[in-house]
């Protein structure tokens, strides 16, 4: 059945999908450091599987008012991106590319389309990065947004995964500066079905 | 139990309580979350739903058609009847604006809808509804009088 395909990892598989998050995360740090000016960090990337009701609290605090930028997947093996800012990370990375202080709690079109365009690029670079690797061709959507509660960001996200598996699985990397001001956690969702296709590609027999 | 001691509700859980125990559900978006409460036992539950139908047999709480019988059995259990309950429903919101056209994105709507189609068949009242828009929402379910507290970043508490 499809929905096992998650039982049916092994240490190996998720070894692969943490370096397609490695690879992916790498290229977008790069893309970030040079969007700002500045030097930005990865974590080292995890495969999160867990049950989804714990999703919500996968970045901290179920209830704390986040920034969410939610792109499609489009291809081979579709799926999502989940980018997830705190309210000062937002707030930092504005005055960054805008070279102003913002009202974090009234953002205008101008500080969204910033936003969003983050996103973008994070997400350009990382599937780049995936689609070099594999062979693929995936694209992204445009992107949406929302500043509102990360249980409400993150459960929504996980929609597609959630109608045929009762676990879900991410690749998680966060995006530092060296000063703690810019902090950013960064999914890769891909759809239960495109699970194989990344490790088939990546030369894996499941 | 303390009174100000909160039962809390995880995405595709659920729970029952009993006066004056309080049950809390943070962060719906898309999803529904439910209650249903019998004023003369005193008795209410919560469920957090995802999604409208249970196909492949899945998690029965995640979704509205398994959930909302489930937890009418379970307070059938503490004593409530089910011709007492009346319910209160909340979120079923589109948190983000894409791809209007995509089933996904619109299972907010597919939420509300398959609760309050589920809900008439069961014969149960809708007393009290927040739902759809684009918010994310808080349900604080006091079952020592049935009254839920909706919170969210966008609007002002409201007692449903």
């Amino acid at each position: 059945m499809e929905d096992d395909i998650i039982g049916r990892l092994n240490d190996m598989h998720k070894d692969a999908l943490r370096e397609v998050g490695n690879i992916g995360a790498g290229n977008a740090a790069t893309a970030f450091s040079q969007f700002l000016d500045k030097k930005i960090d990865m974590s080292v990337p995890s495969v999160d599987i867990l049950p989804l009701s714990e999703v919500p609290e996968i970045t901290g605090d179920v209830e704390e008012n986040v920034f969410g930028i939610l792109l499609q997947v489009e291809g081979e093996a579709p799926g999502s991106i989940l980018f997830v800012l705190a309210e000062k990370s937002v707030q930092h990375l504005l005055k960054l590319v805008l070279k102003q202080e913002v009202d974090i709690s009234e953002l205008g079109d101008v500080e969204i389309s910033a936003v969003k365009e983050i996103g973008n690029i994070l997400s350009g670079a990382y599937l780049n990065a995936l689609n070099q690797l594999t062979g693929f061709n995936l694209n992204q959507s445009v992107p949406g947004y929302s500043h509102d509660m990360a249980g409400a960001i993150l459960s929504s996200s996980m929609i597609p995964f959630s109608e045929i598996s009762d676990y879900a699985l991410l690749i998680e990397t966060q995006f530092l500066d060296g000063s703690n001001e810019i902090e950013g956690f960064f999914f890769l969702i891909p759809n239960l079905g495109s699970l194989n296709k990344i490790l088939n590609a990546l030369g894996f027999d499941i | 139990m303390q009174r100000d001691e909160q039962i809390r509700v995880r995405m595709a859980e659920y729970s029952i309580a009993k006066d004056p125990e309080v049950i809390v559900t943070i962060g719906l978006g898309s999803c529904v979350g439910i209650t249903l409460y019998d004023k003369f036992k005193k008795v209410g539950g919560m469920i957090h739903i995802m999604l409208p139908e249970n196909r492949k047999g899945m998690k029965p709480a995640k979704y509205a058609d398994t959930g909302i019988p489930l937890i009418i059995k379970e307070l059938e259990k503490v004593g409530a009847k089910k011709r007492n309950l009346e319910a209160k429903i909340a979120g079923g919101a589109k948190m983000f604006n894409i791809s209007e056209s995509s089933s996904t994105m619109r299972v907010g709507e597919r939420n509300i809808i398959a609760v309050k189609s589920i809900l008439a068949d069961e014969g149960i009242r809708i007393i009290g509804e927040d739902t759809g828009e684009d918010y994310g929402r808080t349900m604080v379910f006091h079952t020592e009088n049935g009254s839920v507290l909706i919170k969210s970043y966008k609007k002002d508490d409201h007692y449903l």
